[in-house]
């Protein structure tokens, strides 16, 4: 192959000028303004250099808020969202009818409009004074007592809100874990029958060390995606995430760079430094404990 | 004879097993399948109750006898969703057709091309594919409210055209395209313009095909950017279209005709997933990332 450099930057310019404008000129901004104290958007003058915009938000109650939520989403919803779709994924590998179906319907979350469908979530959850609402009159029917799960107590709230990215979620996981179980060499598990394994030992023995680096790549997006979560909240909750105690570290960046309390480009990027701290350390310690448990 | 009956009974209690097995199994899926499908029949049935009905429905019905369909005439008129529909439409065909030219060009030079400080260049780009797209919101908000693009389309558009993962998901592609199909073209005097366009585009056109539709995805989902950069109406699209139609739109207490809006935006891509819909599973599960 001959050496034609103009040729091979002409064809990449169109990607490096999108990339250089907004990825690595940003990257590098959001490190500066988080530096910059006072930094007004207005004037763009600032009027020194610190901390002081990290102390601020380590101490903005807002922002503890929403540091909690996002753990509290994060541990909750991990776990079980992977629980559950190992479960069902193991569930439709063993199956042949119907299984095609099933896995089309499992993967419409996927494709459907966050907002949108959290209205229905919303409504489905909702106690207003014209309707106790679908989950209330089930949960009377089971002799409970009807919750408000969108403006009422906080656990109630947070319940809605793990349920629905649980739902969320799921789509993308079963489909990577069904594509893993799929491509188990069918002879390991010929062999463990002819032993006469049973099958709670073929699964621990065979499919989960098979399937284990799958496993451990969507606990580790997971984790990623989950601190990220912002949408979700918005669609049930509404856009004063604040207000309903159900901010997330996100939509505090967000909220913080405009929106009602918005304006402040200094504070929210450094929120968005603290977030992306977290997330690396998170992901660190993942990978770290995956070098010990992950069988390739 | 007693060795027969010995077998046949144990024959007999696999069978069992293996049924009832089944049986749980089959319970399991069914109940996730319902939990997965049932948001959606709500959606539909609430949207073709009148609201009258609705409203005088204390305790939900789960079916009703009086369909209709007011509530989508409702929709389209008292709030402007099918302006939200077309900014949407506008934005998700241009964002995604930019995206293609630009990922193609990019691919062909990482793939094909020789030049000075690839490799380097190639690498950075990876890199790029950890960075969060929060941490970088923040200097485009502000970059395209300085250059005076807030409400437009370019602002909106802009800054969704690039995704490195596609690049990289490309280059991979054309790699695979055998190197004498080049050199035979070389040799015919093909310039490397119209071999990409002839030759490379043909052969990978179901991978492009696949990251069209995820950016179509994406495109047609995206809630944050737009909120950020747009609070003029006229250029909503559907996300924030919902989410406004939800705080103001048709009054709070109209659910039916909120619910036909939702129907309504959450069709088109039901739709595309029902005809594309093995091109999806296999594009999302070689690098879809979501949740």
């Amino acid at each position: 192959m001959e050496k034609n450099n103009l040729k091979g930057w002409l064809y990449l310019i169109p990607a490096v000028l999108f990339l250089g404008v907004f990825m690595v000129y940003p990257l590098i901004d959001v490190f500066i303004y988080s530096f910059e104290e006072g930094y007004n958007s207005a004037s763009q003058t600032y009027f020194g250099v610190g901390m002081y915009n990290y102390e601020y938000v380590l101490h903005d109650p807002y922002f503890l808020q929403a540091v909690k939520n996002t753990f509290i989403l994060v541990i909750i919803t991990v776990p079980l969202s992977t629980g559950l779709a190992l479960l069902i994924s193991v569930g439709l590998s063993s199956i042949q009818k119907l299984r095609n179906l099933f896995q089309t319907v499992y993967f419409l979350p996927y494709v459907t409009n966050t907002l949108a469908v959290g209205l229905v979530f919303m409504i489905l959850f909702e106690k207003t004074p014209y309707t106790e609402g679908l989950v209330n009159l089930i949960i009377n029917w089971f002799g409970g007592e009807s919750v408000d799960f969108i403006t009422g107590p906080y656990w109630a709230k947070m319940f809605v809100l793990c349920f629905y990215t649980v739902w969320v979620v799921l789509p993308f996981k079963i489909l990577i874990l069904t594509s893993a179980l799929a491509s188990v060499k069918q002879e390991l598990y010929n062999a463990a029958r002819v032993d006469g394994t049973p099958k709670w030992r073929i699964f621990w023995r065979i499919t989960m060390p098979m399937i284990s680096p799958t496993v451990f790549y969507l606990v580790i997006t997971g984790f990623i995606g989950a601190f990220k979560a912002y949408s979700d909240a918005v669609a049930l909750f509404g856009t004063d995430l604040n207000a309903a105690e159900m901010n997330t570290i996100v939509g505090y960046v967000y909220d913080m760079l405009y929106g009602t309390g918005g304006g402040y480009p200094s504070f929210a990027s450094a929120a968005a430094i603290i977030l992306f701290a977290i997330v690396l350390t998170i992901t660190c310690i993942n990978l770290l404990i995956s070098k010990k448990h992950v069988h390739y | 004879m007693a060795e027969k009956n010995e077998y046949s009974r144990l024959e007999k209690a696999a069978r069992t097993r293996q049924s009832v097995q089944n049986a749980v199994v089959y319970t399991l899926l069914g109940f996730w399948a319902v939990m997965v499908l049932f948001p959606f029949y709500w959606m539909v049935l609430t949207s073709l109750k009148s609201y009258s009905a609705y409203n005088a429905e204390y305790i939900p019905k789960l079916f009703t006898l009086n369909p209709t369909l007011e509530n989508y005439a409702n929709a389209f008129t008292a709030v402007p969703l099918a302006d939200y529909f077309l900014n949407t439409l506008i934005f998700t065909v241009i964002t995604t057709a930019v995206m293609l030219a630009v990922t193609v060009l990019a691919a062909f030079a990482f793939a094909r091309l020789d030049f000075k400080g690839k490799d380097l260049v190639f690498t950075l780009f990876l890199a790029l594919m950890m960075i969060p797209n929060e941490l970088v919101v923040i200097t485009n908000f502000v970059t395209i409210t300085e250059l005076d693009l807030r409400n437009t389309f370019s602002g909106l558009i802009l800054p969704s055209v690039t995704s490195v993962f596609y690049i990289y998901l490309l280059k991979e592609n054309f790699a695979q395209v055998p190197d004498e199909l080049y050199y035979a073209a070389k040799v015919d005097g093909t310039s490397d313009w119209r071999y990409l366009m002839r030759v490379m585009v043909p052969i990978c056109k179901p991978t492009l095909v696949t990251i069209a539709i995820l950016k179509v995805i994406e495109c047609w989902n995206s809630y944050v950017w737009p909120r950020l950069i747009t609070d003029d109406e006229a250029y909503f699209l559907v996300s924030n279209g919902i989410q406004s139609i939800r705080e103001s739109g048709f009054g709070r207490e109209n659910i039916p005709a909120m619910m036909a809006a939702v129907v309504s935006i959450s069709v088109p891509l039901i739709v595309l997933f029902l005809v594309f819909r093995e091109k999806i599973m296999e594009g999302v599960s070689r690098g879809g990332t979501k949740g």
